[in-house]
């Protein structure tokens, strides 16, 4: 017990908060400021949704779940610049599901603009009311990169008005005005030099209506903000005192592990379970209608007996081989385009006007990828009758409890969620699969909290995947660049795949992520049309890490290389061109990463060099990658990245951000490679889905640029160009253009 | 069966049929969560405890075949009394999700045991077994050299 019973009971806390509902204050005013989810316990006093003190010291809510990206220490970090305390006693946990806590830039990110472009006051607008919407959608979402950016304001505002409803209390207790009061460290001073901490202060303090427009600090006063801060979960994390969903310990609790049909949203017609129920700490086999779950007093004994159950399983919705699955993607170029975001000129026209000699075409592919986060998939619930308490780490909470409690026929306000550290997800753990799954199962026994695990193989065969996705292309060449970039695209789209789980019936209608890192690149050619169509495939796809760009940065860099390359024009000096008037800062992190890495457009005998930008998530990024020949094969020596975040908070971390999307991305260019045969993925664990380790990882060097006028995040910016930039330095060191994913079907790596 | 066996200095006594890895012996029996399961098939590293000073990797480690005592990353040091290789570590903020973290510090611990003056090329050789997927290498590569230096005593 001991340390996990007392991280039980402290996140209970907030957690019961969010059944009881309650009196607070919102900070965060709009038109209809959504309640306060958090509820003050013995001895606690909460500020505002982002603020709950008590006798043992200021802990600070996040809106956003910890998976890596270091966002309890951004988050932690704006709110501490504010509400003036000492960096040391500030504790960190996440927050239940509530609408306060929505993601509004977000949302803002559904609209169907080229985000580099300058915003009209009639689009600020429209932006501002979509800010609103997502308290009502619930849309408490960690991705997109946007929980810095979402936070930058509120979370400042949070800290700052808190303090001025401490220094008010403080001067209603000593009579006088609060503007004669400062603070200094988590103590309020007066002019006469009395003094009262904020735990002190924090009872009266939550009982004064919060003050409207309390100024921010300026950037010049910013003494946390700007600084590249410890985070806060290092020493847990450096020691195994972390506690991940994965590590909830609770009294008396079974251990659980499923098997589902790996034919994905196929049915299971039968199963004999005879042999697994006589196993040796078996306790329960639970019937999930599409698979089986065995609870055992032991996580390994649940997987043990798992393997001794004869399953018939029903075939998938999907055609049954890989080539048949890319057949259906590529039938999609026949149908109409579903989204065309960017049709500047009239490439049509140009081309047939052209010599056909002339006109560069190619086609690319890049191959589904799964999640494979170092955490497998769990969940722990506890079922008791008329209520239930589930630890998911989750990216999703409002989804995540809504779903849980219509699995489990409960009112929502009688599901407790708390997301605990997650070990790494990449989107993975924006579903709510596994969540509904573990809370069926600890219905099966009320009264016993039962953890269930997902064996590395049901992780890695049941994911959400990255689609798979083909691009054509047309291209013209003048001397100095291009005047026709023709772009077509054919894949999945996630967004529908997601809203269509999320709502329980088909999606349609334009997707923007299907065509972002292609349509929304800040270039200027004269005739630039990219268009996206959608395949009719009924297999499971979601959120990889950058998304639709994570394979549209890839086709849209190689291409421009084949440009520049086939008309012996240096391929960074055309993209600079091309950014010209366009877009500055884009520019910049181009002209940043060529002076970082000595970029001549030459490479030396045995060296390749290859360059790739793409603007994602706000965020330009331009990365030159190295490869060498050596005699055990070809090494990725060296990357440089630039990138422009428009006001780096926190730059040691948004370095480390950079070099893991690279890192990222690097491995699925590489290596990544989801297939499927008989309806089954092929790849069941890291042997047949590896990723780049220590010996066979580059050098990288990042350098952080703050010329955009609005602060932007990095979670995912990374990832795009890392995979077209080592596919342009193979064809430099090699003179063959790979024009599909994975690249180690083309080349021999070391 | 029962078995006997000492981690971080403490004598348990377990129930588990022999086949049982001691990774779960750790996590599920014991409760020392802080060793993580990863893959089940010794490929990523995460389950990396020490047994008499070697790493090991404990998913794979029938609890009958354990013979020598077992340090885990709780064993190693505490919050409150780091052990070199974690101070270093915290020095070069190298965890990002951290749950490979555990496996990589007790690697890394055994490793500069037996080799306190590493070139690049030995570090690489001998962490190549533990997977990161956030890509914290750089970090540690440097955590690693760093460590040495201090045990070195330089």
């Amino acid at each position: 017990m001991g340390r996990a019973g007392k991280i039980a009971r402290r996140t209970f806390l907030i957690g019961s908060a969010a059944i009881a509902g309650g009196v607070a204050f919102g900070v965060y005013k709009l038109n209809q400021t959504p309640e306060n989810p958090l509820v003050a316990g013995d001895g606690q006093s909460i500020l505002n949704p982002y603020i709950l003190i008590d006798q043992t010291g200021i802990t600070i809510i996040t809106p956003r779940a910890e998976m890596g990206q270091g966002v309890h220490t951004s988050l932690a970090a704006m709110v501490a610049e504010e509400l003036d305390v000492r960096w040391q006693d500030i504790r960190v946990e996440h927050g239940p599901p509530g609408a306060a806590y929505a993601n509004d830039v977000l949302a803002k990110s559904a609209l169907l603009i080229k985000d580099f472009e300058p915003r009209s006051n009639l689009l600020l607008k429209v932006e501002d009311n979509l800010a609103k919407a997502p308290k009502v959608f619930g849309m408490q979402l960690t991705g997109g990169s946007s929980t810095t950016a979402d936070g930058y304001h509120k979370m400042r505002l949070a800290g700052a008005t808190a303090r001025q409803v401490l220094i008010e209390a403080a001067a209603k207790r000593w009579g006088g005005d609060p503007a004669e009061l400062q603070t200094h460290d988590g103590v309020v001073i007066s002019s006469s030099g009395k003094t009262a901490t904020y735990t002190d202060l924090a009872a009266e303090a939550a009982l004064i209506e919060p003050p409207q427009g309390i100024p921010l600090k300026p950037k010049s006063e910013w003494r946390y903000l700007g600084t590249s801060m410890p985070r806060v979960d290092m020493v847990s994390k450096s020691t195994g005192t972390a506690q991940y969903g994965i590590d909830t310990r609770l009294d008396g609790m079974l251990f659980a592990s499923i098997k589902t049909n790996p034919r994905l949203g196929g049915p299971m017609i039968s199963f004999d379970a005879t042999a697994a129920k006589s196993q040796p700490g078996v306790r329960k086999i639970v019937d999930l209608g599409n698979g089986v779950a065995v609870i055992a007093t032991n996580t390994w004994l649940a997987m043990q007996a798992l393997e001794l159950i004869d399953f018939t399983w029903g075939d998938a919705p999907y055609p049954a081989e890989s080539a048949e699955i890319n057949a259906t993607i590529a039938k999609a170029f026949e149908a109409r385009a579903n989204t065309t975001l960017r049709n500047d000129g009239d490439p049509d026209e140009v081309l047939s006007n052209a010599n056909p000699d002339e006109i560069i075409t190619a086609e690319y592919s890049a191959a589904y990828l799964a999640h494979a986060a170092m955490e497998p998939l769990n969940a722990t619930a506890l079922f008791e009758g008329d209520k239930l308490t589930i630890w998911s780490g989750n990216q999703a909470p409002v989804y995540t409890r809504q779903k849980v409690a219509k699995a489990v026929d409960l009112p929502r306000d009688q599901v407790t969620l708390i997301t605990p550290l997650i070990g790494g997800s990449f989107g993975r753990r924006l579903e709510f699969d596994y969540s509904i799954i573990a809370a069926r199962i600890a219905r099966e026994m009320p009264g016993t909290a039962i953890k269930t695990t997902w064996s590395r193989e049901q992780d890695m065969t049941h994911d959400f995947y990255r689609p798979a996705a083909i691009a054509r292309f047309r291209g013209l060449m003048s001397d100095t660049g291009p005047i026709v970039f023709d772009g077509k695209l054919a894949t999945q789209s996630a967004v529908q795949s997601f809203a269509g789980r999320l709502a329980g019936l088909p999606v349609f209608g334009p997707d923007r992520v299907l065509v972002e890192g292609m349509y929304d690149q800040p270039y200027g050619i004269a005739n630039y049309r990219v268009a996206g169509h959608i395949a009719d495939l009924d297999l499971p796809v979601g959120f990889w890490r950058s998304v639709g760009n994570s394979h549209n940065g890839f086709f849209h860099e190689c291409f421009m290389d084949e440009l520049a390359t086939a008309n012996d024009l240096d391929p960074l000096a055309m993209r600079l061109r091309l950014m010209q008037g366009v877009h500055a800062p884009s520019a910049k992190v181009l002209e940043r990463v060529a002076a970082m890495a000595g970029w001549t457009g030459k490479s030396g005998k045995n060296i390749g060099r290859g360059v790739a930008f793409t603007y994602s998530w706000g965020t330009p990024t331009a990365q030159i990658v190295e490869v060498r020949d050596t005699p055990n094969g070809i090494r990725i020596t060296k990357v440089w990245a630039a990138v422009d975040v428009g006001v780096a908070l926190d730059p040691r971390n948004i370095q480390a951000q950079v070099m893991s999307g690279i890192i990222y991305g690097l491995s699925a260019a590489m290596m990544g490679e989801i297939t499927f045969s008989d309806g089954q993925v092929e790849q069941t664990n890291f042997p047949d889905y590896d990723a780049l380790r220590m010996d066979n990882s580059p050098d990288i060097a990042v350098e952080v640029l703050e010329n955009k006028d609005r602060i932007t995040g990095i979670g995912e910016p990374g990832v795009p160009p890392a995979m077209p930039a080592l596919a342009n330095a193979l064809y430099d060191l090699t003179g063959k253009r790979a024009r599909s994913l994975p690249l180690n079907q083309h080349f021999d790596f070391a | 069966m029962a078995f006997n066996l000492t981690v971080d200095g403490t004598a348990y006594s377990v129930d588990v049929p022999a086949d049982m890895p001691l990774l779960w012996v750790l996590r599920d029996e014991l409760g020392l969560t802080g060793t993580k399961y990863g893959c089940g098939i010794s490929a990523c590293g995460a389950c990396t405890v020490q047994i008499d000073g070697q790493a090991v990797r404990s998913c794979v480690l029938p609890i009958s075949d354990l013979s020598g005592e077992v340090t885990t990353i709780e064993g190693l040091g505490t919050p409150e009394n780091l052990a070199t290789i974690q101070q270093s570590w915290i020095d070069h903020q190298v965890a990002q999700c951290g749950y490979c973290q555990p496996g990589q510090i007790m690697q890394a611990a055994a490793f500069l045991a037996e080799n306190p003056f590493p070139t690049n090329q030995d570090i690489d050789t001998a962490m190549a077994g533990n997977l990161c997927r956030c890509g914290t290498y750089p970090r540690i590569r440097a955590a690693i050299k760093d460590a040495a230096r201090q045990m070195r005593g330089g």
